[in-house]
């Protein structure tokens, strides 16, 4: 009851300076619409980033050679290891196996030219890494034992060689010099968190590794995609796979020479590089945030020596120390509050007009509020009311009601 | 009939100022009984102000003895002073010290408020109001009203918590001569009334002569009792 009275009486005498209260409640605004709309910008990005690494392919494991730096010689992942990986009765978790090798290569065609990724592929690849097609057809197992000439592109190695993303199965791409017939594009998927998925070159794994990218041994791979069955199965495919290939490559116990990553890794790492950046600019828009508490100070120590006389009456007809202190601190929490809403409101305002920019020019960000945000900003710009009203409030609470009554 | 209100023993109150001691009063005793009515007198410097201070309980003296009421307060705390001046002190002071952005009822309402009191205050501060003739005022703010009606309300306020004693402070001061009359004449009413002692400080020897006795003070010391009605000290 009595609380409620303090607040009511803080929004009444805080109406008597309207355009004072105004001012500094707008620095409160300033900094809580900061935090707010930064992190919740921070956050759209990251469910962005996060979005596009799963849009990779979905349950998705990559093997790599070579394990940690103490390990000498590790053997190289071959063909062979990719065969054991899709046996089922070995690795029940593995649904999808897509052996690869990569590179880059030169690309001409129709009188222009481009440099871009090269990647050796088998059919199971485009399932693996969920690659739809806009036209054509991909790389099939005759392809493979006919280690025939023919390639599939990414919509932006087309559009730069022919200009066009349609109709252009049945061209011919000369790729370091040799023939090659399109047989498909892919569909565009937009830039990734790794790399252009759109700027990419596919040919038969069987013809790469005669023609475009040797490797010292005839069925040595670069780097094996395993899909797993499911997201909760994706660390039992791991052990599954590590138990292979600890067999095939015979290492010692903690000596593994090959890796294993996860998409749940990548989108570990990223969340933990996309959270860092939004504590970072969070944390630059809390000095603001700040600077608007000062305020709050600068105007609570204005209005103490401006109200002296009030202060040393309400003492003389009985207020104690503390209703005073609670009359003050009432009058800075409720400026601090104030700002804090609308200030939730105007950062949720920029946050979504930042989001409709971004879609603008095709880089959807979704900024997400959420409630621990809102609740944060709340908690956040009360407790700064507070903080920066203590003192002002106990200044005003220790007044003598003598000195106090005969202020001037 | 020995019924004291007031009664102060050998107060002494010394100011530092920089590196002097101001000796403010020294050793000064004062006894009022319930329902006096005393005009405190002196010139600037005399001490007055110091008494009236400690009397009223917005100070404590340096060394003596005070009861007010027949509680020893010379050596309370500060929340338990406020609690004092709260229950036991009415203020009326010259400049009449209402808040001005609140009614004239809120500003009744005020002592009420720090007594802690929600229910029936409204009806207390309007009863209050009533008593100073103000009753078709409850809601107009100060600077709607004249400075007799002004300090009215400064008076409802100060008896509205049936203190044992009222201090008015040059109540007069701000007034011209018909409605400071008014008000003297409406605190004897009340004293009159409802048996709350008064204390006015003044340097008008004619609101002086509304009293029963007058206390001069001088250099800190009381000066002369000079007793109107009779009453023994």
């Amino acid at each position: 009851m009595k609380l409620w009275q303090a607040i009511w009486e803080a929004f009444e005498s805080l109406a008597a300076n309207k355009v004072r209260s105004a001012l500094t409640i707008l620095g409160i605004v300033i900094g809580v619409g900061a935090v707010i709309a930064l992190i919740s910008i921070g956050r759209g990005a990251e469910s962005t980033i996060t979005g596009s690494i799963e849009g990779i392919g979905t349950n998705l494991l990559f093997v790599f050679p070579g394990g940690s730096e103490e390990v000498r010689n590790p053997k190289p992942i071959t063909l062979g290891d990719a065969e054991a990986i899709a046996d089922p009765f070995q690795a029940p978790s593995v649904v999808g196996v897509a052996p690869v090798l990569t590179g880059s290569a030169n690309l001409v065609a129709a009188g222009e030219s481009t440099n871009t990724s090269l990647y050796g592929v088998t059919p199971d690849y485009s399932t693996v890494r969920n690659y739809q097609l806009t036209e054509g057809e991909f790389i099939d197992s005759s392809h493979i034992l006919g280690r025939s000439s023919v390639v599939v592109l990414g919509p932006d190695v087309a559009e730069r060689l022919f200009g066009r993303r349609e109709g252009l199965v049945g061209e011919n791409v000369r790729i370091e010099g040799q023939p090659f017939r399109v047989i498909g594009i892919l569909e565009s998927r937009g830039g990734s968190a790794i790399s252009n998925e759109d700027e990419v070159a596919m040919i038969p794994l069987t013809t790469a590794q005669v023609r475009l990218l040797r490797r010292s041994t005839s069925d040595r791979v670069d780097i094996i995609f395993v899909q797993a069955i499911s997201p909760q199965a994706v660390s039992l495919a791991t052990d599954e796979i590590t138990q292979i290939l600890r067999t095939r490559h015979r290492t010692e116990i903690g000596a593994d020479d090959f890796s294993i990553l996860s998409q749940q890794d990548f989108i570990a790492t990223a969340s933990t590089i996309t959270n860092v950046l939004t504590i970072f600019l969070g944390g630059i828009a809390a000095i603001s945030l700040l600077v608007g508490g000062i305020g709050i100070m600068n105007i609570m120590l204005v209005s103490v020596t401006e109200r002296t006389r009030e202060i040393g009456l309400r003492k003389a007809v009985g207020a104690k120390k503390s209703d005073i202190l609670i009359q003050f601190l009432a009058e800075s929490s409720v400026l601090s509050l104030v700002g804090g809403v609308i200030g939730i409101m105007l950062g949720w305002g920029i946050s979504v007009l930042v989001g409709q920019i971004a879609a603008a020019y095709d880089a959807a960000i979704n900024p997400a509020l959420s409630l621990d945000t809102i609740l944060l900003a709340t908690v956040f710009s009360t407790a700064v009311g507070l903080f920066f009203g203590i003192y002002p409030a106990n200044r005003a609470a220790s007044l003598e009601p003598v000195e106090a009554l005969r202020y001037e | 009939m020995n019924d004291l209100v007031i009664e102060a023993h050998n107060l002494t109150k010394v100011y530092q100022m920089g590196d002097v001691e101001v000796h403010a009063l020294r050793g000064l005793s004062v006894s009022i009984q319930r329902g006096e009515v005393v005009a405190v007198m002196g010139p600037s410097g005399s001490g007055k102000s110091t008494l009236m201070n400690i009397i009223g309980c917005l100070d404590r003296p340096t060394s003596g003895e005070y009861y007010l009421d027949g509680k020893r307060v010379s050596e309370l705390k500060d929340d338990e002073l406020a609690d004092i001046r709260n229950h036991k002190v009415g203020f009326v002071f010259q400049s009449f010290n209402l808040l001005p952005r609140q009614s004239a009822l809120a500003n009744v309402e005020l002592p009420l408020r720090y007594a802690g009191l929600n229910r029936k205050r409204k009806e207390r501060a309007r009863t209050a109001l009533e008593a100073v003739g103000l009753s078709d005022r409850l809601y107009h703010r100060p600077n709607e009203l004249s400075g007799g009606q002004q300090q009215r309300v400064a008076i409802a306020r100060a008896l509205v918590n049936d203190p044992a004693i009222i201090m008015a402070d040059e109540p007069t001061g701000n007034l011209d001569s018909s409605s400071g009359e008014e008000i003297m004449e409406l605190l004897l009413q009340l004293n009159r009334e409802s048996k709350t002692t008064l204390i006015i400080v003044t340097h008008d020897p004619e609101i002086a002569a509304f009293t029963q006795r007058v206390i001069q003070i001088r250099d800190g010391v009381v000066l002369g009792n000079e007793n109107k009605a009779g009453l023994e000290l």
